[in-house]
């Protein structure tokens, strides 16, 4: 089949498989299940139906076949023990709701409807949290899950791999580095773009110097590190930094060589991109200042520095902890540039570098990084939704 | 405390003069009210007086020092802005310091200037809240406060109360009068496109109009004398009525005869030269009064009646006027409606314009 046929089709299918989603299954609540006439629940029916044969799935097709598994000893106990208790919890909620759907006596058409929108609100939200539960919740769940596993993912070690992370020294020098980098690449991406966004704004070429600081955000990491490798490159005919070296008659350096400061030639790389996205967010906040508040402040005899930091950045602040927490975020997950440029050596491994090379070696102790890596960026992220919902505000 | 001085300021913006010959002397203590109809330039000069706008031609001077290149916080002045203009981050009492924390005053210093204009607007209870937590009026005071603490010499206000609902328009402009009382000294500056603000508040008006002054003067100079047609009908409400017609005698007192038929008396002086000049009459809808004579200064039939009880407007119909000729009769008369109303009006009270100008002022 032509791909374009393919793309409209699969298009065609998920938009009407949308909507018929929707229209068919608040057809059958308000129609079949209830009604908005007087019903009479056949609970010798109902019961058996939704919470008979769906526990009787899950019994056999589950939580049964890991038990037996589990006494044979081919599957660990714990998962047999969870299968069990996933299965309890649904089937004790599938019994409340055939309990409640079924009720003894006849129901009303008032009941009904009322029943019937008490439900419609899970109908609508059911699919975004399936999507939800399938793409978030249950990765989440799986990483811990399988980060509890060795190797080869069949033996149970408890939290043997977090155990040896900690006590291997790479883990301690990633977390470091790590920590430096939320430190620095935050700080700086925002201060830089600030930064420009306040110097950009009454020029007349301001739109094109943010246009051209903008541009990196549109380079993807890999690239941009490659770029960069010619920038730090250690042969004085193509890294400018070492042609300026050589102009001063000095011998060439490897930048990403020497200990410790190598980190920071590889943080300015993602503030170079950065720079970019906290520049456009800065420059609109600023734009968002009452005018008016600025005069007042050059008429009670501020200094412009004083309008900046005493008027300006803190009617921003939200904003700017927003831009913050935002970049915090995505440092927390970039490998690219330290895969890239150095491939973890010299020093140089930061949390998610430290994952990929483990990835497919060894996935029990990959996933424990990525779990350090999500408790890690939790807080921030929380506090990056409070603060953007008090934005919205 | 301080006198201005303006002598032939003048704002242009490229090649375009929104402003110009704005010549004017105010006095220390004055409270002077920049009137106008939208984009007249009031608000601009008042901008430029605070040194937001650069004046483009032209002399200001403050205490007879010209500061036309001096920045605003050093022109001793201070301003109080449209919307408030609050620092939405600061409390109350932060607001109200800045000015005097820029300037690197003692805290003592700080705090008495701050709680005595707090005192003086009633703000204690709310120094230490911020600006979103107040009304409207509230921050309006907060931002006088903000004036007040700085002792400037000259007081700029930027339309303040635009911003706020009728009622407490009216109870905050009594407030400024009453500030205006207590600081008998200051010098202030207001901006207005509301003439009820202007009459009461001014010792003179400046009306401003088509980028120059029309007139200056007291406010009842403005609405008794005015110098042209735009101060007679900018001022006054509802405004004055304009009717045309030709001179027929002259002497201490003057006879128009009116189109639609009409004749009036005024008492102002003409020669035997002005016979048979064009003239617009005016007279103000309050100076009007129905009669039953056979003279008559208007004659139309009245198609609105807006009976207010304890006065009525008539609407005339308009009979190829631009705009319809309004009566405003004491008591009420419901019954007029429809029906075709003889007008007459005081000699003393009519007024002649010759091509715009009052003849008063030839």
């Amino acid at each position: 089949m032509h791909p374009v046929i393919q793309g409209v089709l699969t298009i065609v299918i998920g938009v009407g498989g949308c909507v018929g989603y929707f229209y068919f299954s608040n057809m059958i609540l308000d129609k079949v299940i209830f009604p908005a006439r007087e019903t009479r629940p056949n609970r010798t029916i109902g019961l058996p139906v939704v919470f008979g044969l769906p526990t009787l799935a899950l019994v056999l097709g589950y939580a049964g076949p890991l038990v037996l598994q589990a006494l044979a000893g081919e599957a660990s106990m714990i998962s047999a023990v969870f299968a069990v208790a996933v299965t309890a919890m649904l089937a004790y909620y599938l019994l409340k709701f055939a309990l409640w759907a079924f009720p003894v006596d006849t129901v009303s058409p008032g009941d009904n409807i009322n029943r019937a929108n008490k439900v419609r609100p899970w109908l609508f939200l059911f699919p975004a949290m399936f999507a939800l539960g399938l793409y978030l919740a249950y990765p989440v769940v799986g990483s811990f899950w399988r980060s509890l596993f060795d190797r080869s993912g069949a033996n149970f070690i408890g939290f043997g791999n977090y155990m040896d992370l900690f006590a291997g020294s790479s883990f301690r020098t990633a977390v470091f580095n790590n920590l430096m980098w939320v430190l620095v690449v935050p700080a700086m991406a925002t201060f830089f773009g600030l930064l420009v966004a306040q110097l950009t704004d009454r020029l007349k070429w301001g739109n094109i110097a943010k246009s051209l600081i903008f541009m990196p955000m549109a380079i993807s990491f890999v690239g941009a590190s490659l770029i960069w490798k010619f920038v730090y490159s250690a042969n004085p005919d193509i890294g400018i930094i070492n042609a300026t070296r050589d102009f001063f008659g000095m011998a060439p350096v490897d930048p990403v060589q020497i200990p410790f400061w190598n980190n920071f030639f590889l943080m300015f790389i993602l503030v170079w991109i950065q720079t970019g996205f906290a520049m456009v967010i800065l420059s609109a906040a600023l734009r968002g200042i009452p005018e008016e508040t600025i005069e007042a402040a050059i008429i009670d005899g501020a200094n412009p520095f004083q309008v900046f930091f005493s008027i300006k950045v803190p009617q921003i602040m939200g904003t700017i902890v927003v831009v913050w927490t935002t970049i915090t975020i995505l440092v927390l997950k970039v490998f690219d540039i330290v895969y890239t440029m150095t491939g973890g050596n010299f020093g140089t491994h930061i949390l998610p570098s430290y994952m990929m090379t483990y990835m497919f070696r060894d996935d029990g102790r990959a996933t424990a990084v990525a779990f350090v890596i999500m408790i890690l960026v939790l807080p921030v992220m929380i506090w990056n939704i409070r603060q953007a919902n008090k934005e919205m505000r | 405390m301080a006198d201005l001085k303006l002598t032939d300021v003048e704002k242009a913006y490229g090649d375009v003069k929104v402003l110009s010959n704005i010549n004017l002397d105010i006095k220390k203590g004055e409270l002077i009210v920049f009137v106008g109809p939208s984009g007249c330039g009031k608000s601009t000069l008042l901008r430029m007086i605070a040194g937001l706008e650069r004046i483009t031609g032209g002399e200001l001077q403050i205490d007879g020092m010209v500061v036309n290149d001096i920045p605003p916080a050093q022109r001793g002045i201070a301003m109080v802005f449209q919307s408030y203009a609050l620092y939405p981050h600061m409390t109350v009492r932060e607001n109200m310091a800045f000015a005097l924390k820029i300037a690197k005053k003692s805290k003592q210093e700080i705090d008495a200037a701050v709680n005595r204009a707090a005192k003086i607007l009633q703000l204690d209870q709310y120094l230490d809240r911020l600006p979103r937590a107040l009304s409207g009026g509230q921050r309006q005071r907060v931002a006088i406060g903000r004036s007040i603490v700085r002792d400037p010499k000259v007081y700029l206000f930027d339309e303040p109360l635009s911003n706020l609902d009728a009622a407490l328009r009216v109870a905050t402009r009594i407030e400024i009068a009453q500030l205006k009382e207590s600081m008998p000294d200051s010098t202030m500056i207001y901006v207005t496109h509301d003439q009820v603000e202007a009459m009461t508040l001014a010792t003179r008006i400046v009306v401003l109009a088509g980028g120059g002054i029309s007139q200056v003067g007291s406010p009842l100079e403005l609405y008794n004398r005015p110098e042209n047609e735009f101060v007679a009908q900018f001022i006054g409400s509802p405004a004055m009525n304009m009717v045309p017609g030709e001179v027929v005698e002259t002497g201490a007192q003057t006879v128009i005869r009116l189109e639609g038929g009409g004749t009036a008396r005024a008492d102002i002086p003409t020669t035997g030269a002005d016979k048979g000049m064009k003239v617009n009459l005016g007279v103000r809808p309050e100076d009007v009064t129905a009669t039953d004579g056979e003279d008559f200064l208007y004659r139309g039939e009245v198609e609105i009646v807006e009976a207010l009880g304890e006065l009525t407007v008539l609407y005339f119909k308009p009979d190829g006027r631009e705009k319809p000729f309004l009566a405003k009769l004491p008591g009420t008369h419901a019954e007029m409606r429809g029906q075709t109303v003889k007008l007459v009006a005081d000699p003393a009270k009519v007024h002649l314009f010759h091509n715009g100008r009052s003849l008063l002022y030839r």
